[in-house]
């Protein structure tokens, strides 16, 4: 491997992780407030991708500015993740919060049933790909290596906004600090007057937001097909359980460590490139089987 | 709901379905992959009784598919020898998996499993040189107990080989269930904390449990890939998964003849609404299953069974 492939998988690998990170940062918020693996979180993937593909070609075909196709992506993520977020709360999570873990499971897992038919009625099984922004931003060489503007830049930037603004939200708001309380306690909070119902309808909006964000940002660089939303699912769900479920900080670093070790794979061993992530949790996870950074549970007898 | 009455029932699917596919010879396959997936739903059954799920059992479905696939086309084995050994096949990966699984319990044991397989379905696609890559493999029509058939008596033959394996596998797992392992497998669920305070090791036992729901996977898929001729990975997408999860849901967890009552009804309408709904299968699968928990989560077992106890009470 030459100094400029060691590159380029470098900078594919931040790239990469960038989004993996936005996805899994949507999933570990939803599960450290609702204590409830959302599986519907892939279809939050997968149809932000597809909605800010639609606007985008919509932008095109009104002849609309094209310097609006950055901002589209946000909005699509924003509106659809919004709107997911809020729907799946209303109908689903909100009645099974008391239920067993594995109907809770379940219950999510035929949501996403639902979600990838609609999806697949909606935007048909053809291939859908719009990158008119990567090529309006134009690229960049970075030590002899060429590459997007859009991938190397906007991305990353994008999850370090996410990063920090999350974690202002959560330690310096009023509200962010409800979200808190209730993710340590919710009866607790309850009781001292937090508005559980706001703080979890409000935790999906958000949780939806980041994960159709990572769609919507992925959606100029990567070809949506049927069954996106299933592989992103498990890999993000692969990135929190390294970290261990509910860390956001230890989710940016699995996320950096399984992106970067995708990317080397694709360059040095490409039939690995698949098994990469899931071989880094089993490793993880032999040795800590409940993730990198999980502070330990008192066992209930 | 008495013992007698479990058998009245059963006996009454096995007369359904004698009937039915000597009237009708048509509906053989569809028997057929019923059974095959009741089998399977018996393998998920034993480890809902342990309060878990697996998201990703049409994994070992799938190696035993590939296993009868590879060695009818290597060795044109017999039929039962091939369905014996597809089955080993997925208790020997199920025993090394399950050494694994054992740690995880809830939402890790689900997605693990789903991991597991969706690393499975990917490397059965991308090996296109060794497993016929997605359009799967073809064999054979192996004999049938050193006999050579044509299609129309192979399928009865396997048709009544399935029917007997379907009653063993109910009876084994009811077995399994009302022994002590199977006490101890359920007691996972209630509280695992006390379970080891007895001296019991809990990871043991599920493992025990995890071999099994294996073994019945693979036979499943043993009986499903002979059914076809025709393995492909879709035979261990996540979707098949959750369609096993769906039937033991749909059909009642609580009892072995749930599985294969879920099985029936789920092929039926299948075979029906796929037509109709095409492209929406998924989703009606999704709807159903959120009624289903949140109206009936004892499945159609379940509510049988209290008929069934009500006009017992009343007489």
């Amino acid at each position: 491997m030459n100094a400029s492939l060691f590159v380029l998988a470098l900078m594919d690998g931040v790239s990469y992780a960038a989004l993996l990170f936005l996805v899994a940062l949507g999933l570990t918020l939803i599960f450290g407030v609702m204590r409830v693996l959302n599986v519907a979180h892939g279809s939050l993937y997968a149809w932000g991708g597809y909605f800010a593909a639609t606007l985008g070609l919509a932008i095109t075909s009104l002849t609309l500015p094209p310097w609006l196709a950055l901002p589209a992506l946000l909005v699509a993520a924003i509106v659809i993740g919004g709107l997911l977020g809020t729907v799946l709360e209303l109908t689903l999570l909100r009645r099974i919060l008391d239920k067993d873990p594995i109907l809770q499971l379940l219950v999510t897992f035929a949501a996403f049933m639902v979600l990838e038919d609609l999806q697949r009625l909606i935007w048909g099984v053809q291939p859908v790909f719009v990158s008119g922004v990567v090529d309006q931003l134009g690229t960049l060489e970075v030590a002899g290596v060429t590459y997007t503007r859009y991938q190397l830049l906007v991305l990353p930037a994008v999850a370090i906004a996410a990063f920090v603004g999350l974690r202002w939200f959560l330690g310096r708001t009023a509200l962010g600090r409800q979200v808190t309380a209730v993710t340590h306690h919710r009866e607790v909070a309850t009781a001292m007057g937090v508005n559980t119902g706001r703080v979890m309808w409000l935790t999906m909006a958000l949780g939806g937001m980041l994960g159709a964000l990572g769609g919507a940002l992925a959606s100029p660089t990567t070809s949506f097909t049927p069954g996106i939303g299933a592989d992103m699912m498990v890999l993000s769900f692969a990135v929190v359980a390294t970290a261990g479920l509910g860390q956001i900080g230890g989710a940016a670093l699995a996320a950096l460590l399984i992106g970067l070790a995708r990317s080397f794979a694709v360059y040095l061993m490409p039939e690995l490139e698949v098994l990469m992530p899931y071989l880094i949790m089993v490793l993880v996870l032999l040795v800590r089987p409940e993730g990198l950074f999980s502070t330990v549970a008192a066992r209930r007898i | 709901m008495a013992s007698n009455r479990i058998v009245l029932v059963a006996g009454a699917l096995l007369a359904a379905v004698v009937a039915v596919t000597a009237a009708a010879p048509w509906l053989k396959t569809p028997v057929l992959l019923a059974l095959a997936n009741g089998l399977a739903v018996c393998g998920v059954i034993v480890l809902i009784r342990a309060g878990q799920v697996s998201f990703g059992h049409a994994m070992f479905a799938s190696l035993a598919g590939y296993g009868v696939a590879f060695m009818g086309r290597a060795w044109q084995l017999d039929a039962l020898l091939l369905i014996a050994l597809g089955t080993l096949g997925a208790a020997l990966a199920g025993a090394l998996i399950g050494l694994f699984m054992v740690r995880y319990r809830g939402i890790f044991f689900g997605m693990l499993n789903l991991a597991f397989s969706m690393v499975l379905f990917s490397v059965l696609g991308k090996f296109g040189h060794v497993t016929g890559g997605t359009d799967g493999l073809r064999f054979d029509r192996p004999t049938f107990a050193g006999q050579t058939l044509e299609r129309a008596g192979f399928e009865t033959a396997l048709l009544a080989l399935a029917l007997v394996l379907a009653l063993a596998a109910g009876w084994v797992v009811m077995r399994y269930f009302a022994s002590a392992n199977g006490q101890a497998l359920a007691a996972i669920k209630t509280n695992e904390t006390r379970l080891e305070y007895l001296g019991i090791s809990a990871k043991r036992v599920f493992w025990g449990g995890y071999v099994l729901s294996a073994t019945l996977c693979g036979l499943g898929g043993s009986v499903f890939a002979l059914t076809q001729g025709l393995v492909t990975p879709e035979m261990g997408y996540w979707v098949r998964s959750g369609e096993i999860v769906f039937i033991a849901i749909l059909g009642g967890s609580g009892h072995a003849l749930g599985a294969f009552i879920g099985a029936f009804v789920f092929e039926f309408v299948k075979l029906y609404a796929a037509a109709l709904l095409t492209g929406a299968w998924q989703m009606v699968l999704g709807l159903v299953l959120i009624v289903m928990v949140f109206v009936a989560p004892t499945g159609i077992f379940g509510l049988l069974s209290r008929r069934l106890a009500g006009a017992g009470a009343s007489r």
